[in-house]
């Protein structure tokens, strides 16, 4: 569905064929993408406006670089301008007296309460000790749902079941904090709407009467043109402080964030990036423009290789790798690291360009999947002889091997030939002579 | 119905109510289309399906030669009409009828599934709820909640537990006291998980092998205030369970809902209900026609 803004452009420029020189109408055509490739990422319509303004600015005025392609240019002039508007990642502003009051607002269904876990957990890991508070009377269970939450993270939970209103149940939670020597207080405030008269004045309550420090408003990735008036409208009402970003870990484009960002002008602090309460990530203003642009995640990936692989383990790998004694016991540790960094197809959509190529290729994507159980299943069904010397492999080891696993001796020779083509080019690595990496996939 | 167009009065004003004053005032030119697009757009219709919608008006009107206002504001009205598809009868005439609800994280499942209750039991039906959403902290005791305002039995399972056992169990009590409808909530999952995306094809294949042709609906909930993922959401889980309609929640007095109009243009998906607040009665089945007159009335 989504082409990525640079094959747009490109397709626009190749229409100019080797005249090389920009018409004011080629220039029109190029905004035009643009505008549309910002508007499908659901960037607000009055947002967009300003930014071509922007884009067309800078890209009048540009020098012409002969290193970069006319399409690469303007990707890279509007990559630039997006960085501008997301602006700097913002930090928690944990400043003046303890205990620091941190208040979490949003829209229903945002992420609010999951997002409270997360920081908390956050907080805890970087040495405070956080208190989580249950102040959204509203929905049923919110509150059974913030105090399992805190079972699960051993982390305490201020709530009265409802019995006062919200803003009391802040004002003694604070009580409750002091007593508790907890650094940070976490405020679970019910969602609401930003046009709801009553409830936004019981946040502006919340807020004269315990002075937090951070006002963060919790916002769905998903979000379409509307985020501009949620954001608007709570700003207006409380004052933001900050902006998470909740489902990132979906596929929407997240051009929401832009939209909020540019008319409250607050940082965005954090994005949250699953289910797990460990799936916090700090805002990378770099990483999010790509993601609108559809020009893939090279960052991020190269970020869970980093988490994957434990270096004791990549360095013994790497000693075996020299001495070329790679058998299958270490293929299957690889695929296992590999496996480690996350679905295949969404390490492989990180990729520039890939992500393109993937879509509607779906059956593969669970096809390489059940691959790669395949050959865990088969090496796992080998005893360790068979696996540190495969040469011993013959027809009635490999029947039972495929007996084993659930695949066919067809499926094994394939898997012994992939083995040894690698082996093969480990060699060519020794005597320095790569040239193409093997099909693993 | 009134409750559609009470919730759309603000949004209508803000973005599509615009549109019946852009026909209103003189000549069309291609300003006129500009703005049209950009209304469109500000409501979250989506690029593709607004170009496609301006495309039809511009032929439409250049081969009718129309240039009455009234005429173009007709053009206009039977032209976004034509988006939504008709939607069939709902297909819950049976001895025990089983709706799947499914969505992404936040959507607005359980708190539909609550006003689903209500609304068919006001409609004589004997309603029980599957708490198959094992996987959210306190998900199984927010329904429960909801069941006890709707007055009808909800059927959990363990915390963490599998939820197609949920689904089998609740099934198993449907049966055995005489209920006519089963409605089984699920945990939010974002499309993109194949592995959650699996356990719902499993939940939907355990009411498959215990009750005849069920699950007789899936209706996916999407939230109003989704922009062009709606349309995204929609295509991928229609790829893992059979989704017969679409319940938009949320749609308040801000939210667009826009994204419909695309969904049923490009997946001729139906809306089936539409959700406003957070009473037990805000919930209205869907009509195509009030709501495309709620999106252009002045």
């Amino acid at each position: 569905m989504f082409e990525s803004l640079s094959d747009k452009l490109q397709a626009v420029f190749n229409k100019l064929g080797k005249r090389g020189i920009l018409r004011e109408e080629d220039v029109k055509a190029v905004l035009r993408e643009i505008r549309l490739a910002l508007l499908e990422a659901d960037v607000n319509y009055k947002v967009v406006k300003d930014f071509i303004d922007r884009v067309r600015e800078d890209a009048v005025g540009a020098e012409l670089s002969k290193a970069l392609n006319p399409a690469q240019q303007v990707v890279k002039i509007v990559h630039q301008e997006l960085m501008i508007t997301l602006g700097e990642p913002g930090r928690l502003e944990l400043r003046g007296h303890a205990p620091y009051i941190l208040m979490l607002v949003g829209l229903q269904g945002s992420g609010k309460t999951t997002m409270v876990g997360k920081l908390a957990r956050h907080l805890r890991a970087t040495g405070h000790f956080p208190l989580m508070v249950a102040a959204d009377t509203y929905r049923p269970a919110a509150i059974t749902q913030l105090e399992v939450l805190g079972r699960q993270l051993n982390i305490p939970v201020y709530s009265d079941h409802g019995k006062t209103r919200p803003p009391d149940i802040c004002v003694n939670a604070l009580e409750d904090a002091r007593k508790r020597g907890s650094d940070v207080v976490l405020l679970d405030t019910a969602g609401r709407l930003q046009l709801d008269d009553d409830m936004m004045a019981e946040l502006e309550a919340i807020r004269s009467r315990v002075r937090p420090i951070e006002v963060l408003l919790v916002a769905d990735a998903m979000t379409g043109q509307e985020a501009v008036n949620i954001a608007q409208g709570f700003h207006e009402r409380v004052g933001l402080t900050g902006l998470i970003l909740t489902k990132v870990d979906g596929d929407a484009r997240g051009g929401a964030a832009i939209s909020m960002r540019a008319v409250t002008g607050v940082p965005i602090k954090f994005l949250g990036t699953g289910e797990k309460l460990g799936a916090l990530e700090p805002f990378h203003p770099d990483r999010l423009a790509s993601r609108i642009l559809g020009m893939g995640d090279m960052l991020s990936l190269i970020e869970r290789a980093e988490l994957a692989f434990d270096e004791a383990q990549a360095e013994e790998m790497e000693r075996k790798l020299r001495k070329g004694e790679f058998d299958l016991e270490d293929f299957l540790e690889q695929l296992r690291q590999v496996r480690r960094m996350g679905p295949l197809d969404e390490l492989l959509k990180m990729i520039p360009g890939v992500g393109k190529m993937l879509q509607g290729a779906d059956l593969d994507k669970v096809e390489a999947e059940k691959n790669l159980k395949y050959v865990e299943a088969m090496i796992l069904s080998m005893t360790k002889e068979e696996r540190r010397n495969p040469r011993i492999l013959n027809a009635s080891r490999k029947r039972r091997i495929a007996a084993g696993s659930g695949t066919t001796v067809q499926q094994i020779n394939q898997l012994l030939g992939q083995h040894r083509q690698m082996q093969k080019m480990l060699k060519q690595v020794k005597e320095g002579k790569l040239r193409g990496l093997p099909r693993l996939f | 119905m009134k409750g559609i167009f009470e919730s759309l009065r603000k949004t209508r004003n803000a973005v599509f109510g615009q549109i019946a004053n852009l026909f209103g005032a003189g000549e069309i030119d291609e300003n006129t289309w500009d703005e049209l697009e950009s209304l469109l757009i500000q409501g979250d219709v989506g690029v593709e399906t607004t170009l496609a919608l301006i495309g039809k008006l511009r032929a439409r009107i250049k081969e009718e030669g129309v240039y009455r206002a009234a005429d173009l504001n007709r053009i206009v009205y039977e032209e976004i009409l034509a988006l939504l598809p008709e939607a069939p009868p709902l297909n819950l005439k049976w001895p025990l009828a089983v709706i799947l609800i499914v969505g992404v994280n936040g959507s607005g499942k359980t708190t539909s599934i609550g006003k689903l209750a209500a609304h068919y039991r006001r409609e004589g039906r004997k309603v029980v709820l599957a708490a198959a959403d094992t996987f959210r902290a306190a998900a199984m005791d927010q329904l429960k909640v909801w069941g006890e305002r709707a007055g009808v039995p909800v059927i959990d399972g363990p915390e963490g537990g599998d939820p197609s056992s949920v689904a089998y169990d609740a099934i198993e009590y449907a049966q055995s006291r005489k209920a006519d409808m089963l409605i089984v909530d699920t945990a939010g999952r974002l499309h993109t998980q194949h592995n959650l995306m699996a356990e719902m094809e499993k939940i939907q294949r355990i009411i498959a092998r215990r009750v005849a042709w069920a699950p007789h609906e899936t209706f996916l909930v999407l939230d109003a205030n989704t922009g062009q993922n709606g349309l995204i959401q929609a295509q991928q889980f229609l790829k893992a369970v059979k989704v017969s309609g679409i319940v938009l929640a949320k749609l308040d007095s801000s939210a667009r809902g826009g994204m419909v109009l695309s969904i049923g243009h490009q997946l001729n998906l139906p809306v089936r209900y539409v959700g406003t607040g957070e009473k037990i009665e805000d919930m209205a089945p869907f009509d195509r026609e009030a709501f495309v007159k709620g999106l252009l009335e002045q």
